[in-house]
């Protein structure tokens, strides 16, 4: 049963690999990166670590594919114009990267010979990762508080560079000229 | 093994079923209540007091015309009110509607299933849902259709936070994610009660997060035509409907649960408890519409991000010196 | 325990058909005489100009940017809530550590300007 469902979800995500990478329209890829994202979610279900399934859903296909939708509508070049700068990676290079990588996945599976012991009850619970979160883990919890304090920073910083100050003209697409129907009278 | 399996899959079409009759009746009641609020009549003419005016509709919208604009993204136009319909049914997977009851000699549960992390499915669902706003708005290749999609889903993200923050009280009152355990631990007083500050932070972040008035500038018609929606038609432009007013009803089943005591009540059965309450808060939703004037859009921004993620943190904060101290 | 995710795939699973349902049911039997005309895009009753797939507006993309942050800050938040009367009074001066940081993140997005829609 398991397998089947590891199968399947494990399918769907390579599937939407190619996708990200085949697609010539990048809400396309995205699209496809969703798919992904949503597969590893149901494989970290299988692995009992629902928790983290809910996890990758909420902030990878929420936010973070989110953020790059609004990139993609940010630059906006229609399908397969522009500059095609992953082009230039020369056939021999992609090969011998996937000669490496099934390298690594056989020696992945020469190494793995005995199925994982099943889980603990209650493992994967968010109880469970409270519990680890705030006992064991405490210190890299707060240091990813941090972590995140300074990617704020830099999110705020580098937005602010991304926008040039003093100039309205690109700053109100849907605000209509003054006086208009948005401004209450 | 496959009879728990088969009763699942009965409770799930009845749900769903009774979603989706539910979603037809709400249409029907905002329009009765709203022409009620502006001193008219309202649609009473297909049927008894106009009740069958949704199926009317639904009818007439099966057989309208389906066509895909010329310049648009004919997958992604096709997909994202898919998105959106999935998304918007996909809560009710968890919501629980009354306590386990006997029937045929057997212990059924009123709700599909009783997950750890319920209330965490319930948020993954709406952050999935933006993306039918957002992609439907984006491959009608319409300016109108492309601005209201990005103005809603960066409105509702924003009101995500508040609405997490909001759901973070209850869930450290509660001490738990399972909306049956939080629901049973409403038993003596209900959460709207203990947890004001978070009902109240709740229902703003509701109205924005299903794009209801005083929040629904996503599809203000004087400039936006019709938002993401502008290029659909026919039977799609009702499944980005029912995405809406599934989303009302979605809203009343968690402020139900989470603050109003779910399914607990006096005398009456504990499903038709459930019911009212539901019902209740949608009319508020109505009563809201038909009351108060759209926000400009720098105001909404200001009033998520400024007033109510702080707000929602300061009531973090407070609950949790509250239960620390108790003990 | 994983019967439950069972039970929540059947149900996503018998939503997925009845919402596909509809796609399929339209493309049967709703008419269609569509011609060049119709299937432009709509521009309030104008020919249209251009495309609508132009560059867009910064700001969305700096406030989906702070958003992640705070999305990821909020989910840290969960584990904590369940947890949080057994932890007692140590956990509570941990998350209020953790609390007071988020907020002085959100405080620098507020001085800089980051939160101003303008």
């Amino acid at each position: 049963m398991e397998a089947v469902l590891f199968g399947i979800t494990a399918v769907l995500a390579l599937a939407g690999g190619v996708g990200v990478v085949a697609a010539r329209q990048p809400v396309h890829s995205a699209l496809a990166l969703l798919l992904v994202l949503l597969s590893l979610a149901v494989d970290y279900l299988l692995l009992a670590a629902q928790f983290i399934a809910a996890l990758q859903v909420i902030v990878y296909a929420g936010a973070i594919v989110v953020l790059f939708v609004f990139i993609i509508m940010l630059l906006h070049t229609r399908s397969g114009e522009g500059p095609r700068a992953g082009a230039g990676l020369p056939r021999a290079g992609a090969g011998v990267l996937c000669g490496l990588f099934g390298l690594a996945l056989l020696a992945l599976a020469a190494g793995v010979r005995e199925t994982a012991p099943p889980p603990a009850p209650g493992f994967g619970t968010i109880q469970d990762v409270g519990r680890a979160l705030f006992g064991r883990y405490l210190l890299p919890f707060e240091a990813a508080s941090a972590l995140l304090l300074i990617g704020m920073v830099g999110a705020v910083a580098l937005g602010k560079r991304l926008r040039p100050a003093g100039d309205p003209s690109p700053g109100r697409p849907q605000a209509p000229p003054a006086g208009g129907p948005a401004r209450a009278r | 093994m496959a009879a728990t399996l088969l009763i699942d899959a009965i409770k799930s079409a009845v749900i769903l079923g009774g979603v989706l009759t539910a979603f037809a009746y709400v249409t029907l009641l905002e329009r009765r209540l709203l022409a009620r609020f502006q001193l008219r009549v309202g649609p009473n003419r297909v049927g008894p007091l106009g009740l069958l005016q949704p199926l009317a509709d639904g009818i007439k919208l099966i057989f309208k015309e389906h066509f895909v604009p010329a310049g648009a993204d004919r997958l992604v136009y096709l997909v994202a009110p898919l998105i959106t319909v999935v998304a918007a049914l996909f809560v009710y997977a968890v919501i629980p509607i009354g306590p386990p009851v006997r029937l045929f000699g057997r212990e059924v549960t009123l709700y599909v299933a009783d997950v750890n992390i319920g209330v965490l499915l319930v948020l993954a669902a709406s952050s999935i849902g933006v993306y039918g706003i957002i992609l439907g708005g984006w491959a009608s290749d319409n300016k109108y259709a492309l601005l209201g999609g990005l103005r809603s889903s960066a409105q509702v993200i924003s009101y995500e936070l508040a609405l997490g923050l909001a759901v973070l009280g209850v869930v450290l009152a509660a001490g738990s994610l399972s909306l049956v355990d939080i629901v049973r631990a409403q038993s003596h007083l209900w959460f709207i009660v203990t947890q004001p500050a978070a009902f109240v932070l709740f229902l703003i972040a509701a109205f924005a997060e299903t794009n209801r008035a005083p929040f629904d500038l996503p599809e203000a018609e004087q400039e936006l035509i019709a938002g993401y929606q502008t290029e659909y038609g026919g039977f799609t432009f009702a499944m980005f409907y029912l995405g809406e007013y599934v989303g009302v009803i979605t809203m009343g089943a968690l402020i139900t649960t989470l603050f109003l005591g779910g399914w607990q009540g006096p005398l009456l059965p504990p499903v038709l408890w459930f019911l009212i309450k539901v019902f209740a808060v949608v009319c508020v939703f109505i009563w809201v519409r038909a009351t108060l004037p759209r926000l400009r859009y720098d105001q909404l921004m200001a009033l998520g991000w400024r007033v109510l993620v702080p707000a929602g943190l300061l009531n973090l904060a407070v609950t949790a010196l509250v239960i620390v101290a108790r003990g | 325990m994983l019967l439950d995710w069972g039970y929540v795939a059947v149900f996503a699973i018998v939503g997925a058909i009845l919402a596909a349902l509809p796609l399929l049911v339209i493309w049967l039997i709703a008419p269609r005489s569509a011609y060049p005309q119709k299937l432009e895009t709509y521009e309030s009753g104008v020919p249209t100009i251009g495309q609508a797939w132009s560059q867009f507006n910064v700001r969305y993309y700096l406030f989906s940017l702070v958003f992640v942050v705070f999305d990821v800050e909020i989910i840290y938040l969960y584990p904590w809530a369940v947890v949080a009367r057994s932890g007692g009074a140590l956990a509570f001066v941990e998350i209020l550590i953790f609390l007071v940081i988020l907020t002085l993140g959100l405080v620098y997005a507020w001085r800089k300007g980051a939160l101003e829609w303008v």
